[in-house]
């Protein structure tokens, strides 16, 4: 028995472990901005300010969130059933076209709210057309599905050049991107969200999307833990030998989970699509399908740790935009490094600071 | 050996401490083992043995107490300074590298210097030496992948003793040999000890104490409570010892009562992944109301035809017949609602999902039932009262659903299978190596279960690789060999004839 089995409470495996890790990414990152010669405590400050700091910047930090929350639930589906999806980038984007084609369709003739279900469906149809090859690849032949979800980002980005450039885009123009949805075919702000804690949303993008994001994290939480399919995928994903032995069939389980999980990933589409720039623009996913993996793995593949880790990005996203926007030397990549260093330690290091941890806690306790 | 000089301790144990969390896994430990004798630890899962023993190879470093060798106290930091301290352990589960050779194999870690073929020189040499020395004959450049499973065992003891090995651990060494391989191990053993080397058997075979040990120790929940001379104690002593109370060492059956062929295997042949044929033509018939039992050693097809009847494998020529209905190919949701209850050999990875809680472990293979849940719902009420119901029952330890399964010990872990598969009331039972780590007063609970289910007209078709189990459960016995079925015996056949059919040598 090593210390990885000694079981510690709830509060310290969720909550003092997580911290610390924070803690610790932000110690060293707050070591690099120091030798570009910055101070880090202004740095921090910048970035918490940038964030969270006006009503603006809260609603750009939850506009992140939610793209978060989708990719990270897409992740998370397939990690369950043992099963890792690094398509949800390309996923998401496809699933851009589904929305996008349901808001062209529908926004001269309904209002919003009827577009919208129409608009999911189609986000989330076209993001599990793209996981269901590789899932029937994965299912029936073997083909290793990150290997084939990784290729299918690159199939399904040539293909949206394709259908942006030569099809979808405004005859005359120059971006690739489709004409700008009337407000039948957009997700209404979230104003009032903002306004009930006092704030002003401003320009922030903050949009319906949130709340379907919200929504999916449930529905996500009631599949896994609550249903006889969750069960099955559960089971295969731990142990696929019990899950023969249980009768559970192995290739409609990675057809159903994989499904899901590119529906998840499609519905992101909606809250930068439909939600925020009104029509359907070249990389328009921008990362936030990669992202999604870090989100899952720090929200311990569970939606209310996704919520979480999901928050933490989006403050990192929208306060490094602010920070580097004040602090020149600290330029864009200098962002992406922090974020790195939070994957880092909060992801793949997750296990360091355990044996410590034990230890003290048993000295502590005396047992 | 001389007999006249006093045997100087050649390991002391003093004071032994280990906690892990909140489990003490041994209390106070104290133990002698004399020089050149073949000592035995034998205790029932969980009991701290191998604990014990790791603690002693430097796999951990215990809470307090002293290790002494040779009367030198000794601080035993990890395996390198164990092997310095010329102690020398031999793995239940073989630590080889199966496409090296023998040589290779025991010169790996130790080979000399940064050129090969000086040490592959003198490792020969003393390979050679050791061989003779103590009657290990292997040869040293066979592939380990094609040794049979002793020799690899005789590779493991040889990589020892090239170290220098002076005190020899093994863990649990017969559980993958057949009768006449681990007589030979014996042989090996007794020649070791002649020689002067120090032998310490960690076991939980009460006969293979009795065979060759000259002390024997007893664990119970972390305690040393007793040490013997094994010519001065009795197999009834040393279990009540293990035990902490009397136990029934022979299962108690009246006569079987067969009545309708239930479950008929015909020519059924199986083949691996590899294209390799594990199941070679095999039939056989199952009644209702008796327990066929499948002998073997283990890695002769049996785990093959179990998958196969079970769903899980795909036969590639043959038929599988319950109740007369030809099933093959049927998947094992399918026959579990033919009636087909199916306890897997191999708990850990087939018959629970270790992660899971107790209770969800409790519905595994059932959790289509409506009685867990409506419709796409797991109702997690009805489960838990459920998995109580059978804790209650089974006297499963401890009584918790929502302990993680792996947290419980081998026997209740067994328990937790047993007590699904049964309380479902199938019509036929398949079961593969039903007490497999489990102690002795749990083996004694689960052979009660067994027998009462023939008694209630269930056919049981029994696979284990212990001996003992499969003659005092069995009423009839097919053995099995390189995947053929070499014969049919009855519950009688002695010991002798059936190990002699398993190494197939004899049908």
């Amino acid at each position: 028995m090593s210390t990885v089995s000694v079981p510690l409470p709830a509060w310290i495996n969720y909550g003092l472990i997580p911290l610390l890790n924070l803690i610790l990414a932000f110690f060293f990152s707050g070591l690099v901005v120091w030798a570009i010669g910055e101070s880090p405590f202004e740095a921090l400050q910048l970035l918490l300010i940038g964030a969270l700091g006006r009503g603006e910047g809260i609603g750009f930090t939850l506009f992140y969130t939610t793209s978060f929350i989708f990719t990270g639930l897409s992740v998370a589906v397939a990690i369950h059933a043992g099963l890792f999806n690094i398509g949800s980038e390309g996923q998401a984007y496809l699933g851009g076209l589904g929305a996008a084609l349901v808001a062209l369709a529908m926004d001269r003739y309904v209002p919003w709210y009827v577009t919208m279900p129409f608009a999911v469906i189609g986000a989330a149809l076209f993001g599990a057309a793209c996981a269901a090859i590789p899932a029937w690849l994965q299912a029936k032949r073997g083909s290793h599905i990150v290997i084939t979800t990784i290729m299918f980002n690159f199939i399904v980005s040539s293909l949206m050049n394709y259908m942006l450039v030569r099809l979808l885009i405004v005859p005359g123009k120059m971006a690739p991107e489709t004409r700008t949805f009337l407000p039948g075919g957009q997700l209404p702000k979230l104003d009032w969200l903002i306004a009930m804690f006092g704030g002003k949303l401003g320009a922030a993008p903050l949009n319906f999307s949130f709340l379907i994001a919200l929504i999916m994290c449930f529905l996500v939480w009631v599949l896994i833990w609550r249903t006889k399919l969750g069960y099955e995928m559960r089971t295969l994903g731990i142990s696929p030998t019990a899950a023969s032995y249980a009768g559970i069939r192995y290739s409609k389980i990675v057809m159903i989970t994989m499904l899901i999980s590119g529906g998840l990933a499609g519905m992101m589409a909606l809250n930068p699509v439909m939600g925020a720039s009104a029509r359907l623009q070249i990389e328009f996913v921008g990362g936030a399908g990669f992202v999604g993996i870090a989100v899952s793995l720090m929200g311990r593949n569970h939606p209310a740790g996704i919520i979480l880790a999901a928050l933490l990005f989006g403050i990192l996203y929208q306060g490094g935009a602010e920070l580097s926007f004040d602090m020149p030397s600290i330029t864009r990549d200098m962002i992406v490094v922090i974020q790195g260093m939070v994957i880092l330690f909060a992801g793949a290091l997750e296990y360091m600071l355990r044996p410590v941890i034990v230890r003290a806690y048993q000295q502590f306790t005396g047992k | 050996m001389s007999l006249d000089s006093p045997k100087e301790p050649a390991i002391e144990l003093v004071g032994i401490d280990k906690k892990f969390g909140t489990v003490h896994a041994n209390k106070n430990i104290n133990l002698t083992v004399a020089k050149g004798s073949i000592h035995g630890i034998i205790g029932e899962n969980g009991a701290g043995k191998s604990t014990l023993m790791s603690i002693l190879y430097g796999f951990y470093q215990a809470d307090h107490g002293e290790i002494r060798i040779s009367g030198k106290p000794v601080t035993i930091r990890d395996s390198q300074a164990a092997i310095a301290a010329g102690i020398g352990m031999v793995h239940q589960h073989f630590m080889l590298v199966e496409n090296f050779t023998v040589l290779e194999n025991v010169m790996l870690g130790a080979e000399g210097g940064q050129l090969l073929a000086k040490g592959v020189a003198s490792a020969r040499k003393e390979l050679k030496r050791l061989e003779d020395d103590y009657g290990l004959e292997v040869d040293p450049d066979s592939v380990i992948e094609e040794l049979p499973v002793g020799s690899q065992q005789r590779v493991e003891i040889l990589k020892a003793l090239y170290r220098g090995a002076e005190i020899l651990i093994l863990d649990e060494p017969t559980g993958v040999l057949t009768p006449p391989e681990a007589d030979h191990l014996f042989k090996v053993l007794r020649v070791l000890r002649d020689q002067g080397k120090t032998i310490i058997l960690i076991t939980h075979k009460l006969r293979e104490i009795m065979a060759i040990t000259d002390t024997v120790s007893v664990m119970r929940r972390g305690e040393m409570v007793a040490t013997r001379k094994t010519a001065e104690t009795t197999v009834e002593e040393l279990a009540e010892l293990m035990v902490g109370r009397r136990v029934l060492l022979r299962v108690e059956k009246g006569a079987a009562n067969p009545g309708a062929v239930l479950m008929s295997v015909r020519n059924l042949t199986v083949r691996d992944s590899r294209g390799v044929t594990m199941v070679d033509n095999v039939s056989f018939d199952v009644r209702a109301g008796e327990i066929v039992g499948i002998a073997g050693v283990a890695g002769n097809g049996q785990s093959e035809l179990l998958e196969a009847i079970a769903g899980i494998r795909k036969p590639s020529a043959g038929e599988i017949f319950i109740d007369g209905k030809p099933v093959a190919g049927v998947d094992p949701a399918g026959l579990r609602e033919l009636g087909l209850a199916h306890i897997p050999e191999d708990r850990h990875h087939m018959g629970l999902v270790l992660k899971f809680e107790e209770y969800e472990n409790s519905i595994l293979g059932y959790h289509r039932d409506a009685k867990y849940g409506r419709g796409p719902f797991l109702d997690l009420d009805a489960m838990r009262r459920d998995a109580e119901e059978k804790i209650g029952k089974y006297d499963i330890r401890p009584p918790n659903p929502r302990l993680r399964t792996a947290n419980f010990s081998g026997g209740n872990q067994q328990k937790i299978v047993v007590a699904r598969e049964i309380e479902r009331d199938p019509k036929m039972l398949i079961i593969g190596q039903p007490t497999r780590g489990v102690d002795i007063g749990a083996i004694e609970f689960i052979h009660k279960r067994i027998i009462e289910m023939r008694d209630a007209g269930k056919a049981v078709l029994l696979v284990s690789v212990e001996l003992d189990e499969i003659r005092s459960l069995s009423d009839r016995i097919l053995v099995m060999f390189a995947g053929k079925i070499v014969g049919e015996k009855s519950s009688e056949a002695g010991e002798q004839t059936l190990g002699l059919m398993m190494a197939g040598i004899a049908a």
